[in-house]
């Protein structure tokens, strides 16, 4: 007799764009503002990015519940790192958590596409990106999500990380300004827009550096 | 207190309706140095000495962060006294997680009372040997609890325990009617003087004693030595007595009115529940 399947998914798409590029001393992550479900705008408002610890922020892009859980999951498990240690969790303790915490769920994942930016200990940008079930890795820039195909290409083309097998290991930081660098994203995810459906109505940028956090907002085509 | 027949389990009554394992644990407290905590409208303040073993030893941490709006100051087997801190801090973050607000804190105490109670009730524990002074902001203002191993808990105005705390208790006697109006920093200064109470002739300097504040607009913190040692030498410099602050309120301010805290003495305050 051949197997019955569910009529319903756990999961839906949310849709949206994550982009994160880290710099010598600064890392900018971005998201779009908007969320959906197939072809209809559920808000052109939502924001994809949280705050996880001072120097650690992730943008996550996929089925905005699972997202929300994972935030809500990483933040309790901050404070707990907080009373523990009475310090801020490093951005690559932070990277390892999310990864150990993704792993978790392997046999029913978060169905969430996360990028994860900041500053390590030095105060160098860092970025990590993952896979849904917590594979990651180290990068200078990363794009997730469902215009992540538009944005990688072109972020290759200007910031062409060196490959992570080279020996001796190479630097992963772009050597863009941070000007240079917000500017850059701005073009990503203006370009992403045109081209694909469940990108646009606003991108949030998220500034990191040793002077502290800063935050913009740019309009995109709400098509 | 003397060695007797009924004082071997604490599932054991006396004749006389006592459980004098539960007793013995409130002696437990009594021998900790001492830690004392003090509230008006809008800020909770714990204070506490610190003992240290030896001259070679690092001082015990007695008041702990459970949370953004609740701290804890702790007094007796220190050891007990950290594993409630994090039984406090995990209920908190958990409340926090469910319902995305601050856990308040008159329930949190009951929970804590609850905890201490099951130890009075199995052959196979032993009470707490930890009392514990828990002050924290709600929406009503602030509050300061005190929990004790045989699992009552009570609210006050301010309040002493630990050895020596008698003198820091008539300190605060003659003080509370003024703690409901006084600002955060007289708050401190009536802190440390309790403290000095306390010490009995020794000299207050900020490596004996360690001072948080948690109020309206400001999360729970543990004051630094070289703040605690600047109010310390404001108030020793200058020669005061204790701030003298005007207002005393309604007669009948006994020490009843500290622990039952009369709704009449005190309406503009955070309500006490009896």
């Amino acid at each position: 007799m051949p197997k019955e399947h569910a009529n319903w998914s756990p999961y839906d798409n949310n849709g949206g764009t994550c982009v994160a590029i880290a710099g010598s001393d600064y890392c900018v992550i971005a998201a779009d503002t908007r969320m959906s479900t197939g072809y209809s705008i559920l808000t052109r408002e939502y924001s994809k990015i949280c705050k996880l610890a001072d120097k650690s922020f992730m943008a996550s892009s996929g089925f905005q519940a699972d997202v929300k859980a994972l935030q809500k999951v990483l933040s309790s498990r901050h404070l707990i790192y907080q009373h523990q240690h009475n310090k801020q969790m490093s951005c690559p303790a932070m990277a390892q958590l999310l990864s150990n915490t993704l792993y978790y769920k392997r046999f029913f994942p978060y169905y969430a596409f996360n990028v994860l930016g900041g500053l390590d200990s030095e105060g160098k940008g860092c970025v990590f990106t993952y896979d849904a079930v917590g594979s990651y890795e180290r990068v200078g820039y990363s794009a997730q999500g469902s215009g992540a195909t538009l944005i990688t290409p072109f972020l290759d083309n200007q910031l062409k990380s060196p490959s992570p097998l080279l020996l001796p290991a190479k630097d992963a930081v772009t050597p863009l300004s941070e000007t240079e660098a917000v500017d850059l994203v701005k073009t990503c995810f203006a370009s992403a827009t045109e081209r694909d459906i469940y990108t646009g109505d606003s991108v949030e940028i998220i500034i990191l550096n040793a002077n502290g956090v800063r935050r913009e907002t740019e309009q995109l085509r709400r098509d | 207190m003397f060695r007797n027949q009924y004082d071997t389990d604490v599932t054991t009554w006396s004749p006389a309706g006592r459980l004098f394992q539960v007793e013995y644990a409130m002696e437990a407290v009594k021998q900790g140095s001492a830690a004392i905590g003090l509230r008006s409208k809008t800020h909770a303040v714990l204070a506490c000495v610190n003992k240290a073993n030896s001259e070679l030893s690092s001082h015990q941490r007695k008041i702990f962060k459970v949370d953004d709006h609740i701290g804890v100051a702790i007094a007796g087997l220190t050891a007990d006294g950290r594993v409630l801190s994090r039984y406090m801090r995990s209920e908190c973050i958990n409340y926090g997680y469910t319902y995305e607000a601050p856990l308040p804190v008159g329930r949190l105490v009951v929970q804590l009372a609850d905890k201490a109670q099951v130890c009075t009730q199995r052959s196979w524990k032993r009470p707490y040997g930890v009392g514990l002074l828990v002050a924290g902001l709600d929406e009503s203002g602030a509050h300061l609890y005190y929990n004790c191993p045989s699992g009552n808990y009570f609210e006050y105005q301010a309040f002493a325990i630990g050895s020596r705390s008698q003198a820091a208790k008539t300190y605060l006697e003659r003080k509370f009617e003024s703690f409901p109006g006084s600002s955060r920093d007289d708050l401190i200064k009536d802190a440390l003087f309790a403290i000095r109470e306390t010490l009995q002739g020794e000299k207050l300097t900020s490596s004996v004693c360690t001072v948080a504040v948690v109020g309206v607009g400001e999360a729970f913190n543990i004051l630094d030595q070289a703040t605690v040692q600047a109010l310390i030498n404001e108030f020793e410099i200058s020669g005061e007595e204790a701030p003298a602050t005007a207002s005393v309120a309604e007669e009948g301010a006994g020490d009843a009115a500290a622990d039952q805290g009369g709704a009449a003495a005190e309406e503009e305050v955070a309500p006490m529940d009896i």
